[in-house]
C-alpha cells in the first residue's frame, strides 16, 4: 500500500513537470525539467520494482541514474559549443592547439 | 517479500520497520511533490533550480531510505544505497553545470533584483578568479 501511494505521487509530480517543460520558455527550463523528470523516474522505477516483486528493477535504476547524469551534461555541452568532441574549457580551447579547431 | 525474517523474529518488530517506512516514503513523496509544484509555479529559471534541488536531494533521499528498509539486509538494499550516492554526487554537478551555462549565456536572475541591464553585460565576459 505504502508503494502505491508513492507510485501515484511521483506520476503526480511527473505530470507537473510535463507541464513546466511544454510551458517553459528558455532551452534551460527544458533541460531543468528532464534532469528532474530523470531523478523521478530513477525512483519511480525502484518502487515499481518493489510493487512488482521485481528485484532486477534496482539495476535499471541504477543505470538510469547514470544515464541521466551523462545526458544533462551531453545536452548542456551540445548547445553551448555545438560540438561534441570539443574540449571543454574556454582557456584549454584557446591555448590547446589541437587537430580540428580551424575555426579559433 | 517482507514476511522473509517473519519466521524466526517477533511481528512487533515488523510492525515498527512498516511505520519507519510508512513515515519515510510519504515524506520522500512529499518533498518531491512540492518540488514539482515549486518547478511549476516559481518566477524563473534560477528559482525553479531551487525546486529541482529539492526533488533531487531530500525526497530521493528520504524516498530511498524507505524503500531500503523495506527491503532489509540484501542485495535490493546495497543497490539502492548505490543510487543515494550516486545522486548525491551526481545532482549537484549537473545543477552546477546548468547555473554555469546561465551565467555564461547571461541570462538574468529577475526574483533577485538584478535588474541592472549593465552589470550583468560585463560579468558575462569576466570569468572567475581560480
Amino acid at each position: 500500500m505504502m508503494f502505491i501511494a508513492g507510485t501515484a505521487g511521483l506520476a503526480a509530480a511527473i505530470i507537473l513537470g510535463l507541464v513546466r517543460a511544454l510551458l517553459g520558455p528558455t532551452l534551460y527550463d527544458r533541460v531543468l525539467v528532464v534532469n528532474s523528470i530523470g531523478t523521478m523516474t530513477v525512483l519511480m522505477i525502484a518502487v515499481l520494482g518493489f510493487l512488482m516483486g521485481r528485484p532486477e528493477f534496482m539495476d535499471i535504476a541504477l543505470l538510469y541514474a547514470l544515464i541521466n547524469f551523462i545526458g544533462t551534461i551531453a545536452v548542456l555541452k551540445f548547445f553551448r559549443y555545438g560540438d561534441m568532441a570539443r574540449p571543454g574549457g574556454r582557456h584549454i580551447a584557446r591555448e590547446g592547439g589541437g587537430e580540428g579547431d580551424a575555426d579559433d | 517479500m517482507p514476511g522473509k525474517a517473519a519466521g524466526k523474529a517477533t511481528p512487533m518488530i515488523n510492525v515498527i520497520l512498516d511505520i519507519v517506512s510508512w513515515i519515510l516514503i510519504l515524506s520522500g513523496t512529499f518533498f518531491v511533490v512540492t518540488g514539482a509544484i515549486g518547478l511549476v509555479r516559481l518566477p524563473d529559471v534560477y528559482t525553479r533550480m531551487h525546486g529541482a534541488g529539492l526533488v533531487d536531494t531530500l525526497g530521493a533521499a528520504l524516498f530511498l531510505a524507505g524503500l531500503m528498509v523495506q527491503g532489509g539486509f540484501t542485495l535490493i538494499s546495497v543497490k539502492l544505497g548505490l543510487i543515494i550516492v550516486l545522486l548525491f554526487f551526481t545532482s549537484p554537478t549537473s545543477s552546477y553545470a546548468l547555473a554555469n551555462a546561465l551565467r555564461s549565456q547571461g541570462v538574468r536572475a529577475q526574483a533577485a533584483g538584478e535588474d541592472l541591464p549593465e552589470e550583468k553585460a560585463e560579468e558575462g565576459s569576466t570569468s572567475t578568479p581560480s
